[in-house]
């Protein structure tokens, strides 16, 4: 028997009730509440077929299993601990024991995952060119995800997962769907930033996690900064044991950095850290002497420091075994090197770097003195086969870059413009300016980052293709592990949305309804995602 | 410590100097470490090592509550976590070897009220001194006590080894106001029990004494009557787990009082009622399209007299069930525009002489409810709107001012003092509406008596409340929202005003605090970069 139900997903009912006051100012329209025809999809796919005949999910036999024509199979960790993963997620509760019951209605027994390129990719790192398209079909008795790559794979699993819904006798159901699906952008990430507050390992887990259920692919570790330097070098320990917040509570050490990674490699996330130079570098110099500016107050040393010293050679011998061992930690092919507000005063202050200026014929244009130094740093990085990302001043400032550097637009006016002159030049780049979501405001803010359009800005289609995708930041100055995760999630999925779904999707009624849904999912798999707004979700949270 | 209590001064500095000697040489980080800061405290350099093994409350001879004191003894169960953070052994038995020269906390209280509620007019004040081996805290009431102990929780810190420490210090106490409330609103989302528990955990760490519970408004009825189920089983988001059961509230009065925190319901009406409706057809006022009904509804139906005979009959349960001598009757942002619709209430209009004058209505409304309270022996707390219509109100009566800009506040207070009303102030602190940096600058700054107005009107300024209302907050959010920001509206209403008007001082102050309440469990958010000790270990 054929069931057919009207698409209410019950498993995550969410009303929303409208209140008629609030208390002071509004700033945002809210959105009509009605029920989306996609149900709880977040972000979108990119074609969705679906059906209103509904199958049920049996408790007792559903199983994800490989496809027999599937290139990967038991051998596939990647792929087996996904599915015990999404297996939890839809039966959050413990499996039902006893026999499977002879059948009295249609249901979908299986989820066969076929991985259909000869190379799975199963044992590799995602990387910048990782394939994550994947077809999904749902059917009775059988659903087939069809995927090139695990990575695919994975997101298709993350889809699958979100179709899942109860219905009023509490069975799981899905509906007939045939979904085609990939990412409008290949870089689609999320900067936490664990200097200006160090965040426990757990707190970073968690939202990869979080991060997968809304396809994002890159983890933008921003791991040191002026205030700490949590990172536990091999080369250099005394960097952390100096200068982190303390050297033994709040650092990473090698394996804590090596989990992360393999962890974000299971989700088909990449890891970028970041190891910002010249400035934003005050903690390297607890643990690294000379390394940084002595500033000057008149003729003598004021005893503060300023940017790393780009004068001497020491500096470059130790920048050149530090991003050694940087480029073996990590294994994606990028490094984000920063090079982002640096200040020049302290530069300008100290005689020895006014002599220098004046040898290398710099004139007083400090900014040739950044570029020197970058274009050193680049060049060291270079020998390690490794790519890098810089933030936009250092093309502002006219270094010169290799034409495979990805540069990242952060600054906040005019970002359009910013993009079109990036490309112009020919460079790739990611955009974050209008996704800065440390900036926290009154009422439904996630519009702002849902409506940004990141190719509205004056360009020919080439240059528009080389803007490979976007970063939600989280800059750390009022961010910890006791209000990190609710900031965070949902307003970064509207960007998760934006960044992932065709650039059509912007039916801001239509996303509200199933961000509800996707926030109140998030919220029972244990992410204390915060409300959009008035209302509830069957399972509220239950931690404090 | 090896030598005994001898409570003298000159004792005390002997023993200052010889600490001196002995702890100079380490470096100790102390900071005045009490939020919000006492009213008076003096303190040295000279400290105590507390050991966990050998550390006791115990009651002064002369102490009016003794052992059995379930509200006191409860309270060293609590605090003796909170003190010893790292301690996790049982505690030992008193009649051990070894157990001879414990540190002792003697409690002195003059009137037990041990099984008694806190009240509008409880004494808070306290007496601590921490001298000679002993700390001496002395209150009139059990309330005090409460205070003192958390004061003495905050004076002791641990070294970089672990060890704990108090140092000699001397502390007179009590609150600057009386009424020093947080709002928690739990009709536009439901909070769970846990989440409403450990807020008032985190207000007795800030020595907040009030919770205002707006425990039903627009979007959703929780509070499960017995005398009218319907309320909740049908305008609760869920009719069962999104509902507080008789049990829920009992529990939540319990663990205030057990706190020092008086809870404050509101049962706010005629407007802020939608959700009522659903379970008591007839209570609220049909709108009218022209000539006929439109299906939706407006404030309560202030025209019939079963809506009297309704809340009669529902605050009679409300007063029986939450103890407070004080109940809050809302009477907010009334929308006329449902009544004007409606031809039967134009015609009560009608009847009796109101013209079109709508606040009439709704002052002839209040002043019904009024009335009911006052039948059931309460004393009545409504919104400012109430008074702003100048209803005929019993002078007894206490305005909420909840709206306005800095100048309309100050008009505001002035007037409703001027007419001899009580007030208390929420205005400034509505803590729900967030913003990037450090807003709690804002909260901390506020001069809650700056207004023109007699010594006399200034003394009708009973308190302040900071509000969060639930538009945007949940379970999920709460906590960081609300800690450690409210902790700066907590020291403006607890302590004295000029002791604590500087930004400056109180920010390394607070920064130690709010380590302190993550300690303790409380997901307090930092208030910039930096560190604690003991970081955040959920997600």
């Amino acid at each position: 028997m054929i069931a057919t139900l009207k698409f209410t997903a019950l498993l995550l009912a969410v009303v929303v009730c409208r209140a008629t006051q609030d208390y002071g100012y509004k700033d945002v329209e809210e959105p009509t509440l009605g029920d989306s025809q996609y149900g709880s999809l977040w972000p979108l796919p990119q074609k969705v077929q679906m059906s209103t005949v509904a199958f049920k999910l049996s408790g007792v036999s559903f199983q994800i299993v490989d496809a027999k024509e599937s290139s990967s199979g038991a051998s596939c960790s990647l792929l087996q601990n996904a599915y015990r993963r999404y297996d939890e997620y839809i039966f959050p509760i413990s499996r039902m024991q006893g026999q499977n019951k002879k059948k009295a209605f249609a249901s979908v027994s299986e989820l066969q995952v076929w991985i259909t390129s000869a190379d799975s990719e199963c044992d590799n790192y995602p990387s910048v060119t990782s394939d994550e398209s994947y077809k999904l079909s749902v059917d009775s008795p059988v659903a087939v995800l069809k995927a090139p790559k695990v990575w695919g794979a994975l997101r298709g699993l993350e889809t699958f997962s979100q179709l899942v819904y109860e219905d009023e006798y509490g069975a799981k159901s899905i509906n007939r769907t045939e979904i085609q699906d990939f990412p409008r952008f290949t870089h689609r990430g999320l900067l936490l930033d664990s200097s200006r507050h160090f965040l426990p390992i757990k707190v970073i887990l968690a939202n990869l996690e979080a991060m997968a259920w809304n396809k994002f692919n890159v983890f933008h570790w921003h791991i040191v900064d002026d205030p700490s330097f949590p990172y536990m070098s091999r080369t250099f320990p005394q960097l952390s044991q100096q200068g982190a917040y303390h050297p033994y509570t709040h650092v990473y050490t090698p394996s804590d950095v090596k989990m992360i990674i393999e962890f974000a490699r299971l989700r088909g996330i990449r890891v970028v850290s970041e190891f910002d130079t010249p400035g934003h570098t005050q903690s390297w110099g607890k643990g690294q002497k000379d390394l940084l500016t002595p500033c000057y107050s008149g003729a003598s040393p004021s005893g503060s420091f300023g940017p790393v010293n780009p004068i001497l050679n020491t500096t470059y011998d130790f920048m050149a075994m530090f991003f050694k061992e940087v480029s073996t930690v990590f294994p994606d092919a990028y490094i984000h090197l920063g090079g982002d507000e640096v200040d020049f005063s302290c530069w300008k202050s100290n005689p020895d770097i006014q002599k220098f200026m004046a040898q290398q014929g710099f004139g007083t244009d400090y900014s040739k003195l950044e570029s020197f130094y970058i274009q050193r740093l680049l060049d060291i990085v270079t020998t390690t086969n490794k790519g890098y990302m810089i933030w936009q001043e250092v093309i502002d400032n006219g270094v010169k870059l290799k034409s495979n550097t990805v540069v990242h637009v952060w600054m906040g006016n005019k970002f359009e413009e910013e993009l079109q002159k990036v490309t112009e030049a020919g460079f790739t780049t990611i955009l974050s300016a209008p996704w800065y979501l440390d900036y926290i405001s009154y009422g439904q803010d996630w519009q702002k980052y849902y409506k940004v359009e990141p190719l509205s800005f004056n360009g020919t289609d080439a240059q528009k293709k080389l803007v490979v995708g976007g970063e939600a930041c989280l800059w750390g100055e009022y961010v910890d592990a006791t209000n990190l995760t609710p900031r965070l999630w949902p307003r970064a999925s509207a960007v998760g949305e934006r960044l992932w779904s065709d650039k059509d999707v912007k039916d801001t009624n239509d996303a509200y309804s199933r961000l509800i849904q996707h926030r109140c999912r998030m919220v029972q798999r244990g992410i204390p995602a915060e409300p959009l707004f008035t209302g509830y979700c069957a399972h509220e949270y239950k931690g404090v | 410590m090896e030598e005994k209590t001898i409570s003298n001064s000159r004792r005390c500095y002997k023993q200052w100097l010889w600490f001196m000697v002995l702890f100079m040489s380490f470096s100790v980080i102390y900071v005045d470490a009490v939020w919000p800061m006492p009213q008076m405290i003096s303190s040295s350099m000279a400290r105590y090592t507390l050991n966990p093994r050998e550390f006791i409350f115990q009651y002064s001879s002369g102490s009016s509550a003794q052992p059995g004191c379930s509200l006191l003894d409860s309270a060293f169960e609590r605090y003796f976590p909170l003190i010893f953070t790292d301690y996790r052994a049982a505690r030992p038995r008193q009649h051990d070897e070894w157990f001879r020269f414990p540190f002792t906390v003697v409690v002195h209280v003059e009137r037990a009220e041990c099984e008694g509620y806190p009240d509008a007019d409880s004494s808070e004040s306290y007496k601590l001194s921490v001298c000679s081996g002993q700390a001496a805290l002395r209150a009139e009431t059990v309330w005090g006590a409460l205070r003192g102990l958390e004061s003495f929780s905050q004076l002791v810190y641990q070294d970089d080894f672990g060890e704990y420490f108090v140092n000699e210090t001397k502390i007179e106490d009590f609150p600057r106001f009386q009424f020093r409330g947080i709002l928690l609103d739990t009709s536009r989302h439901y909070l769970p029990l846990h989440a409403i528990l450990k807020t008032l955990d985190a207000m007795s760490y800030n020595k907040f004494n009030v919770f205002h519970w707006h425990i039903v408004d627009d979007p959703s009825f929780p509070y499960q009557s017995s005398t009218f189920p319907d309320l909740s089983s049908k305008g609760a988001f869920h009719p069962s787990t999104h509902v507080y059961t008789q049990i829920d509230v009992k529990r939540v009065i319990a663990h205030a009082r057990l706190r020092g925190i008086r809870v404050l319901a509101e049962f706010d009406s005629p407007g802020h009622t939608q959700s009522w409706g659903k379970g008591q057809p007839g209570l609220l006022t049909p709108c009218y399209k022209g000539t006929v009904p439109s299906g939706t509804f407006g404030p309560v139906n202030p025209a019939n007299s079963s809506s009297y005979q309704f809340m009669t009959r529902l605050f009679k349960e409300v007063t029986s069930v939450f103890p407070d001598s004080y109940v809050h009757l809302g009477g907010d942002e009334v929308d006329f525009t449902c009544w004007k619709s409606n031809p039967d209430v134009r015609g009560f209009m009608l009847k009796m002489g109101f013209g079109t004058d709508y606040t009439k209505l709704e002052s002839y409304y209040m002043e019904n409810m009024v009335n009911i309270t006052k039948g059931l022996n309460k004393t009545a707390i409504v919104w400012q709107d109430v008074f702003d219509y100048h209803e005929k109100i019993p002078v007894d009566t206490v305005l909420h001012i909840w709206k306005g800009s800095p100048g309309q506040i100050q008009q505001e207070l002035s007037s409703i003092t001027l007419a001899g009303y009580r007030v208390i102030l929420a205005a400034p602190w509505y803590i729900n509406h967030i913003d990037y940096g450090q807003d709690w600058e804002k909260y901390y700054t506020i001069q809650p008596l700056n207004f023109t107005g007699t010594e006399q009107q200034k003394k009708l300024v009973i308190g302040g409340e900071v509000c969060m209302w639930g538009e945007y907050v949940d379970a999920t959010n709460l906590s960081p929202r609300l800690w450690p920001r409210a902790s700066a509206a907590g020291e403006r209403l607890w302590s004295d005003e000029r002791m604590t008007s500087s930004v400056i001082d109180a920010f390394p102050r607070l920064v130690d605090f709010r380590c302190r309440l993550l300690r303790r469990g409380i997901q307090a958010e930092p208030l910039f970069v930096g560190h604690c000790r003991h970081e955040y270990q959920g997600i």
